[in-house]
């Protein structure tokens, strides 16, 4: 049985959450720079060189890349041979979330309450947890900050099995559409294919966490993947949405059986400042 | 991008009617950030006819909540958040000499419909670039609703603040013609 404490799992969500805010991944800037070859647009090419220099200001003089530092998403993948000593370990992600939003001058954005006086929290908790117990002797945690304006345009439909894959694919590439400018494009596509409602969610917002350029391990998926990534591209949106070839980075899809009267379809859509950092402790 | 044109605050009617959608803006002076909090204040202001704590006339909007200034920096990051969430107040405060707004993302028709009756412009900055326009914001004070944190209302001062025309007087649209310009058409999606 290995020991973790409470005060080890508080400084690591702390510097993650800072970290995230401060340095966005390599694999979005080598995309962006790819991609920035590639787009015709002028305005277009402006934009991701704005983002490129952006994302390199914000890692020399650590500041947060984007000032809607988002939900605190946490994923939790707790090695069953762990044991949390010290306290809560609810308790020491909220807490390493609120020290790292305090000491790395991160926008609080949370409210108490969704629709009544949504008064600020101001620590930006609660954070969001999502706990697996996994085999093994180590805890493995991921801190995803989410802004707002990529989450408003997600969409959940329960469909069903006659509507297929065209039936699939419309409903992707056309809520890329609808969402347009607003989620700030160039953007992650996380699609959650089967599972039932709550999981379909889950599985799109897992998609996220996948390193760009990564393809599912099956084939099928693999390509519906690269096709979706293409139709999306297609539809001219562009960079903000100001027009442009480059509408997405990447669409990953993440899939799980599901009942054989149903076919969940979840898709979260995730800004060009696709943040994640993970620890393994 | 069609032209770089640099403009000083307050803005004047006639420097705006010769903006085109597309054209790169470079703003120097002041700015008032407010963004859905604020908004919804300001319109209520207006429904009590109560006066405003700042006059709209020839100013600019910009829909921003920015992340706390570290010590010696008047902000934090700071870029544009949503626009289509202030719609439904934006027509108001245009009808009574709101010039500009900064915002990203597309808007409603009744927004547009109030940019060419008042000649007004929409800009738009790139979302996601909060930290690269903080560089430009050179001073930052509240002026109102303190309480709301990040979404106060501030006075902001700014130096070569890059943005792009999204709406220009005439009703053009950069989201419309710049989508239709790369849309490639497929016989089935």
């Amino acid at each position: 049985m290995k020991e973790i404490t409470i005060s080890t799992i508080i400084d690591a969500v702390e510097k993650l959450c800072i970290d995230a805010n401060y340095f966005i991944g390599k694999d979005v800037t080598d995309c962006m720079k790819a991609n920035l070859e590639k787009e015709e647009s002028p305005v277009g090419k402006e934009i991701l060189s704005q983002i490129l220099e952006n994302n390199s200001l914000a890692a020399e003089k650590q500041i947060p890349m984007c000032q809607d530092t988002g939900i605190a998403v946490v994923f939790l993948e707790v090695g069953q041979e762990v044991h949390i000593v010290g306290g809560s370990l609810q308790e020491a992600i909220h807490e390493g979330v609120r020290r790292g939003y305090e000491k790395g001058y991160l926008r609080k954005s949370m409210v108490y309450d969704p629709i009544v006086e949504r008064k600020n929290t101001q620590d930006n908790t609660p954070a969001i947890i999502y706990t697996d117990i996994v085999p093994g002797d180590t805890m493995k945690i991921t801190v995803a900050p989410k802004g707002a304006g990529s989450e408003n345009m997600s969409e959940l439909r329960m469909m069903t099995p006659s509507d297929g894959l065209e039936g699939v694919i419309q409903f992707v590439v056309d809520k890329v559409k609808r969402a347009s400018g607003n989620p700030c494009p160039p953007v992650v596509v996380g699609v959650g294919l089967g599972g039932n409602f709550e999981q379909s969610a889950l599985l799109a917002k897992k998609a996220l966490l996948r390193p760009i350029g990564s393809r599912h391990t099956e084939q099928k998926f693999a390509d519906l993947e690269r096709t979706l990534l293409e139709k999306i591209n297609n539809l001219g949106i562009g960079p903000m949405g100001l027009g442009g070839r480059i509408t997405a980075l990447d669409v990953h899809i993440e899939t799980m059986a599901c009942h054989i009267a149903s076919m969940p379809v979840a898709i979260n859509i995730q800004c060009h400042a696709s943040r994640h950092k993970t620890v393994i402790l | 991008m069609s032209k770089e044109i640099y403009l000083k605050t307050p803005l004047k009617t006639d420097e705006l009617v010769s903006l085109n959608i597309g054209d790169k803006v470079f703003i120097t002076g002041t700015l008032y950030t407010a963004r859905d909090a604020v908004h919804k204040k300001l319109f209520t202001l207006l429904e009590k006819k109560e006066p405003l704590p700042f006059s709209l006339a020839g100013q600019i909007i910009y829909y921003v909540g920015p992340s706390p200034a570290k010590p010696g920096d008047p902000i934090g990051s700071a870029g544009p958040t949503t626009s289509y969430r202030m719609d439904k107040y934006t027509p108001a405060l245009l009808d009574l000499g709101l010039k500009a707004m900064i915002g990203k993302g597309v808007r409603s028709k009744e927004v547009k419909e109030a940019v060419i009756r008042n000649k007004a412009v929409y800009f738009i900055a790139v979302g996601g670039a909060g930290a690269l326009l903080a560089q430009t914001i050179k001073t930052s004070k509240v002026i109102a609703y303190d309480e709301l944190g990040a979404e106060a209302l501030r006075e902001i001062t700014v130096e070569n603040f890059p943005c792009f025309v999204g709406l220009d007087t005439k009703g053009n649209d950069l989201y419309e013609q710049g989508i239709a310009t790369y849309q490639i058409h497929e016989e089935t999606i």
